[in-house]
C-alpha cells in the first residue's frame, strides 16, 4: 500500500518551516530596527514564529524518521537509503546518507542552536534572530521542493519513488512499492557514520553563531560588545567541528586501506579551512578582550569562516567537484541555489562591514615586539596561511569552471600526489604554530620585556631540547625536519605545560583550557611526525608475487598460505580462515561452514555451529547474516621476541556499489599500531584454476584421500529442494555426505548433489578452498552400492597481505582527547564570563 | 621601516611561493596527444587523462585485459578527442570498472607505455540508484 498521507504531511511541514522563517526574518528585523528589547509586540511575533519553524523542522525529521523505521519504500529517500536488513543504529544513519537529510540535519541543529539563544540572550535576541531566521529559510528553501514551471526550488526527501523513477512497473501496477530497499551503502556501514555527521553539521551550525552576533554588532552599532557573548560559541563550535574533523580521520584510519588518517581530499579540505579560520578568530577575540585590538581583524575572520562553510557546502553538494574527490555528494541540480546561497551571505556581510567599516574602533599604535598581542596576530596570521595553503588547490575545479565561463580553458588538476604536497607545506606551518603556541601563552599571562622574556623561556627551551634529545636517541630519529618538528613540538608541551603547572598552582583552575589545548595540539603534530615520518611496512618479501607487479609491490606483500606459518620481521604469522559474521553468534564463523541460499541475507549451517561450548545453530539450520558482503581473514600473530599472541581479522567488503573495499585491522600494542590488510582480494570460486580431474570409486563408510587428506564417506541423502533448480514430482535430487579431516583437527564437510530433472543429469560439485578440493557426484552405482567421485585440486588457499608499523600514533589520538579537553575548559570560562556580564545588566 | 610593514611583505612572499608552488605542482586534465608530447619534451609530471573504456558497436567494452594471475590489468582507453591509448595499470582491476561510465586515469609516459597510478571511475550507480 502507498502511504500517501506521511509524505504530503511531511511536506506540508517543510513548506511551513519555510514561510514561518521567513516570517521570523521579518519580525524580528522590524524588532531590530526599532531597536526593540524583551518582550516588545514585533519580537513576540519573531520568536513565536521562530518556535513554529523549529517545531515544524523537529517534525519534519521525526516524519522521515517514522517513514524510514516503518520501511517505506514507495518513497525515493526511504528506498535508496535504507533497506530492511539493517540495524536499528545503521537505520538512523541511512537519515543522513543523503543530501536532503543532511540538510535537514543541519536544519534541526540550527534550530536547536536558535532556541537556546533565544532563551540565554534577550538583549541580542531580535538582531541575532534575524541572522538565523534567514540562513534557516535557505536552508529550508534546498528541501522545499517546489517547482514553478520550470523553476525548481529544493529537492524534497518526501517525493515518492514512482514520481522520480520512471519504470515500466508504475505502469502496469502505480501503486507498486518495492519489497526491500537499496540500503545504507556498506561502506559506511559503521559505527562512525552513526556518529560523525551529526557533529560535523553540529560544527556548521555553530559557525552561524559568531556570525550572526558579528552582523549583529556591525548592524546595530555595538561594534564591541558582541565579541563577548560569541566566543564561548566560537570555542565551543571550533571544539565540535574539531572533533568531528579528527573522528573522519580515524574513520578513514580504521576502515580504508590507503595506511593514514588524513587524505587531503577536496572534502576533508573544505572542513579542515573553516576550522582552521575558526581557531584564528578565537584567538583574535581573545586578544581584543584584553588589549583592544584586533577588532577589525575578528569582524573579518568570523564572516570569513561562516563563508567558508557555504563555500565548502558549495564544492561539495553542487557537483562541481566531480572527478577530483571521491566522496562528495551527488548532484541534485541544486548548484544555482547554492551559489545564490552563498553569494547572498557574501554581499550581506560585505554590506554590512563595509557601511561602517569607518567607525569601527581600531588602535593606531604598532603593537610591541614583547607583546601577546603581537604574537598572537603572528599565530592567526600563520593559520590564515596554512587555510589559503590548503584553499587554492582544492578550488581548482571552481577556477576551471570560471575560467570556462568567460571562454578560456583551464585545465587545472589536483596534485597527483596530493599527500606529499599538502604536508610538505603544512609540517612547517605547523612547526611555526608549535613554536608560537609555546611562546605566545609567556606574554599571555605577564607583561614581558627582553630580560623576564629569557628567563621565562630559558627553562622550558633546555627541558624540552634535554627530552628531544633522549627522545632522538631512544627512537632514533636522525632526519634533520622530523628533528626540528620533535623539538618544536616538545617545546610547545614543555611550555605550556610549565604555564599549566603555574596556573594550577595559583588554584586558577578556570584559566588552564588555553595551555591544555596547546599541549594537545603539540601531541597531535608529534604522533603525526611519528606515524606517518616512521610508518614501515614490515611485510617485507623476498619472494616474486607476480611478474606484473612492480619491484616495490612484490617486495612490501606477502602471500600466506593457509595454515602455513611466514616470518614477517620478528612476528610468526598464519593465515588461518576465511571468516564472515552470523547474527546471535560472537566472533566469526568459518565461511565454508556456511551454504549459501537463494537469499543472500541467509545462509545454512554444514556442520554444528559452537564457540566456547556454546552451540548456536544444529547442523542444517538457518542462520541470518546481516552482512553477506563482509569476509573476514583469520591471521595469528606470534611475536617470537615476548612470545605474546594476537589475531587480526582484516576484512574485505564486495562493495557492488563502490567496488571492493579492503579494510584493515589494526593492532594497538605499547608504542605502536600494527596494521594489516588483505591488499589483494583472493580468488572467487568461479576464478579457481583446477587440476585435471580424478575419478574414484566410493562405498558407504569407506575412507579415501581428497588431497592427501584422510576423508570419510557417510553416505547418501535425498533433498527435498534445491535452491537453483525447481524440482518436479519425478525429479530426484540425492546429496553425499563427506568430512574432510584436516590440520589439527579441522573438520570441513563437502556436499555434492547429484540432480536427476526430466531424465538429464545435473552435477552441483561442492568447493572447499581450505583443502583446496573440488569434489562431485559423476554417477550413482547401485548394483555395487558405490558412487564414483571426481576430485579436482588446486593450489593451496592463500592471501595476500601487506602490513605496516605505525609507531607512536596513540600519540595523536591523546593529544586530540587532550586538545579536546582544553577547549572544553575555554569555553566554560568564557560561557561564564558572558553570563556575569549578562546579569549584571551590561549585555 | 614599520614593523607592520615588515610582516605584511612577509606574508605576501610566503603567499606568492604557495601559489608558485602550487601551480608548480598542480596535475592537469589533458588528452593523450599533449600527455605525449610533454613526455617527448622531457617532463615526467604525472597528468589526468579523462575517457572511457573502448566499446564496440554493440556497446560492449572490449580490450580490456587482466593479466593471468588478475594482479594487473592492461586496457584500451578512448579519450576526448577520440585517441585510442593501451594503459597499463599495475593493480588488481577495480570492481565496477567495466560499468564505469567515465575513466580518469592518472599516471604518465613510460618509454611509450602509458602507465597509470591511480584510476578514478564514474559509475552510474556510485552514489544513488537511478533504476529499480
Amino acid at each position: 500500500m502507498v502511504h500517501t498521507g506521511i509524505g504530503n504531511f511531511g511536506h506540508l511541514l517543510i513548506i511551513i518551516s519555510f514561510i514561518t522563517s521567513l516570517m521570523a526574518a521579518y519580525g524580528y528585523f522590524k524588532a531590530t530596527n526599532n531597536n526593540e528589547i524583551g518582550n516588545s509586540p514585533w519580537i513576540k511575533f519573531g520568536r513565536v514564529l521562530f518556535v513554529i519553524h523549529g517545531l515544524s523542522i523537529i517534525g519534519v525529521v521525526a516524519t522521515l524518521f517514522s517513514m524510514i523505521f516503518n520501511n517505506y519504500f514507495e518513497y525515493h529517500y526511504v528506498w535508496s537509503h535504507a533497506s530492511k536488513n539493517l540495524p536499528n543504529h545503521f537505520i538512523i544513519a541511512s537519515f543522513w546518507e543523503g543530501q536532503e537529510g543532511s540538510f535537514l540535519l543541519w536544519l534541526f541543529w540550527n534550530a536547536l542552536l536558535g532556541f537556546v539563544i533565544v532563551k540565554t540572550n534577550k538583549k541580542w535576541e531580535a538582531p541575532v534572530m534575524t541572522v538565523f531566521a534567514v540562513v534557516q529559510a535557505f536552508l529550508a528553501s534546498m528541501i522545499l521542493g517546489v517547482v514553478f514551471g520550470d523553476l525548481k526550488i529544493g529537492s524534497s526527501p518526501f517525493l515518492l519513488l514512482r514520481d522520480v523513477i520512471s519504470d515500466p512497473v508504475f505502469l502496469i501496477n502505480p501503486d507498486f512499492v518495492p519489497k526491500d530497499g537499496t540500503g545504507l551503502n556498506p561502506l559506511l556501514q559503521n559505527y562512525w557514520m552513526v556518529i560523525h555527521p551529526p557533529m560535523t553539521f553540529l560544527g556548521f551550525a555553530c559557525t552561524l553563531i559568531p556570525f550572526s552576533y558579528c552582523i549583529a554588532g556591525l548592524w546595530t552599532g555595538q561594534y564591541k560588545e558582541w565579541v563577548r557573548p560569541a566566543l564561548p560559541w566560537t570555542i565551543f563550535g571550533a571544539m565540535i567541528l574539531g572533533t568531528a574533523i579528527i573522528m573522519g580521520g580515524y574513520w578513514a584510519y580504521e576502515t580504508l586501506n590507503f595506511g593514514g588518517y588524513w587524505n587531503w581530499d577536496p572534502v576533508e579540505n573544505a572542513v579542515y579551512v573553516p576550522w582552521l579560520i575558526m581557531v584564528a578568530s578565537i584567538h583574535t577575540m581573545i586578544t581584543f578582550k584584553k588589549s583592544a585590538t584586533a577588532l577589525k581583524t575578528s569582524i573579518v575572520l568570523v564572516i570569513t569562516v561562516f563563508i567558508l562553510i557555504l563555500y565548502s557546502t558549495f564544492l561539495t553538494r553542487s557537483g562541481i567537484l566531480g572527478n577530483a574527490s571521491v566522496h562528495s555528494f551527488t548532484d541534485l541540480g541544486l548548484s544555482g541555489q547554492l551559489l545564490i546561497y552563498l553569494l547572498f551571505f557574501l554581499a550581506a556581510s560585505i554590506f554590512f562591514a563595509a557601511r561602517v567599516w569607518k567607525n569601527i574602533p581600531s588602535s593606531e599604535k604598532e603593537a610591541s615586539t614583547y607583546s601577546r598581542e603581537f604574537w598572537i596576530f603572528i599565530g592567526a596570521l600563520t593559520l590564515c596561511l596554512m587555510a589559503f595553503q590548503v584553499i587554492i588547490p582544492t578550488s581548482f575545479p571552481v577556477f576551471n569552471k570560471i575560467i570556462e565561463m568567460f571562454g578560456g580553458l583551464s585545465t587545472l588538476a589536483q596534485p597527483a600526489d596530493q599527500i606529499e604536497f599538502y604536508s610538505k607545506w603544512q609540517l612547517w606551518f605547523a612547526v611555526a604554530i608549535a613554536l608560537l603556541s609555546g611562546t605566545g601563552q609567556f606574554f599571555f599571562w605577564k607583561k614581558m620585556d627582553k630580560e623576564k622574556l629569557v628567563s621565562a623561556l630559558t627553562f622550558p627551551v633546555l627541558i624540552s631540547l634535554l627530552l628531544s634529545a633522549a627522545i632522538f636517541v631512544i627512537a632514533k630519529v636522525t632526519d634533520p625536519t622530523y628533528i626540528l618538528i620533535l623539538v618544536a613540538g616538545m617545546y610547545s608541551v614543555v611550555a605550556n605545560g610549565k604555564i599549566l603547572f603555574e596556573l594550577l598552582k595559583s588554584r586558577s583552575y578556570t584559566l588552564i583550557g588555553g595551555s591544555i589545548a596547546h599541549m594537545g595540539i603539540a601531541m597531535m603534530l608529534i604522533g603525526i611526525m611519528f606515524s606517518e615520518g616512521y610508518s614501515k611496512t614490515i611485510s617485507v618479501n623476498t619472494l616474486l608475487i607476480s611478474k606484473e607487479w612492480t619491484e616495490e609491490q612484490n617486495q612490501t606483500n606477502i602471500p600466506l598460505f593457509l595454515n602455513e606459518p611466514t616470518f614477517m620481521e620478528r612476528f610468526q604469522i598464519t593465515y588461518k580462515n576465511e571468516l564472515m559474521q552470523v547474527n546471535g553468534i560472537p566472533g566469526y564463523v568459518r565461511k565454508s561452514n556456511l551454504e549459501d541460499t537463494e537469499d543472500p541475507y541467509y545462509k545454512v549451517a554444514k556442520q554444528q555451529l559452537k564457540v566456547e561450548n556454546t552451540v548456536y545453530a544444529e547442523t542444517g539450520d538457518t542462520v541470518y547474516v546481516q552482512s553477506p558482503e563482509n569476509f573476514y581473514y583469520q591471521v595469528d600473530y606470534k611475536d617470537m621476541e615476548n612470545g605474546k599472541e594476537f589475531t587480526l581479522y582484516p576484512r574485505i567488503q564486495v562493495n557492488p556499489q563502490m567496488g571492493d573495499v579492503l579494510s584493515p585491522d589494526i593492532k594497538k600494542l605499547a608504542g605502536r599500531d600494527i596494521y594489516s590488510y588483505v591488499s589483494v582480494k583472493p580468488y572467487l570460486e568461479k576464478d579457481i584454476e583446477w587440476g585435471e580431474k580424478e575419478e574414484i570409486e566410493v562405498k558407504v563408510g569407506e575412507r579415501f584421500f581428497v588431497n592427501d587428506y584422510v576423508a570419510d564417506f557417510s553416505g547418501l541423502e535425498r533433498i527435498e529442494d534445491v535452491s537453483y533448480a525447481n524440482l518436479g514430482p519425478d525429479d530426484v535430487a540425492v546429496r553425499a555426505n563427506i568430512t574432510v579431516f584436516a590440520e589439527s583437527g579441522e573438520k570441513y564437510i563437502a556436499q555434492p548433489i547429484f540432480i536427476i530433472q526430466n531424465g538429464q543429469v545435473g552435477k552441483q560439485p561442492d568447493v572447499i578452498k581450505e583443502i583446496a578440493s573440488k569434489i562431485t557426484i559423476e554417477s550413482i552405482n547401485p548394483d555395487t552400492g558405490s558412487v564414483t567421485l571426481g576430485l579436482n585440486t588446486t593450489q593451496k588457499d592463500f592471501i595476500i597481505i601487506k602490513a605496516i608499523e605505525k609507531p607512536h600514533i596513540n600519540v595523536l589520538w591523546i593529544g586530540t582527547l587532550v586538545m579536546i579537553a582544553g577547549f572544553i575548559i575555554a569555553t566554560r570560562r568564557r560561557y561564564i564570563e558572558f553570563v556575569k556580564m549578562r546579569d549584571k545588566g551590561v549585555e | 621601516m614599520k614593523k607592520s610593514s615588515i610582516i605584511g611583505i612577509v606574508v605576501i612572499a610566503i603567499a606568492i611561493a604557495i601559489i608558485i608552488s602550487t601551480q608548480s605542482n598542480a596535475s592537469s586534465y589533458v588528452s593523450f596527444g599533449e600527455a605525449k608530447e610533454m613526455a617527448n619534451n622531457g617532463s615526467n609530471k604525472k597528468i589526468h587523462v579523462v575517457g572511457e573504456l573502448k566499446k564496440n558497436e554493440m556497446g560492449q567494452v572490449v580490450d580490456v585485459y587482466p593479466s593471468d594471475n588478475k594482479l594487473t590489468v592492461s586496457f584500451v582507453m578512448v579519450d576526448d578527442n577520440n585517441v585510442e591509448q593501451t594503459v597499463f595499470y599495475n593493480e588488481p582491476m577495480p570492481s565496477d570498472f567495466l560499468r564505469s561510465e567515465k575513466v580518469v586515469v592518472i599516471g604518465g609516459y613510460q618509454n611509450d607505455r602509458f602507465v597509470a597510478d591511480k584510476i578514478l571511475l564514474k559509475c552510474p550507480s556510485k552514489y544513488e540508484e537511478t533504476a529499480l
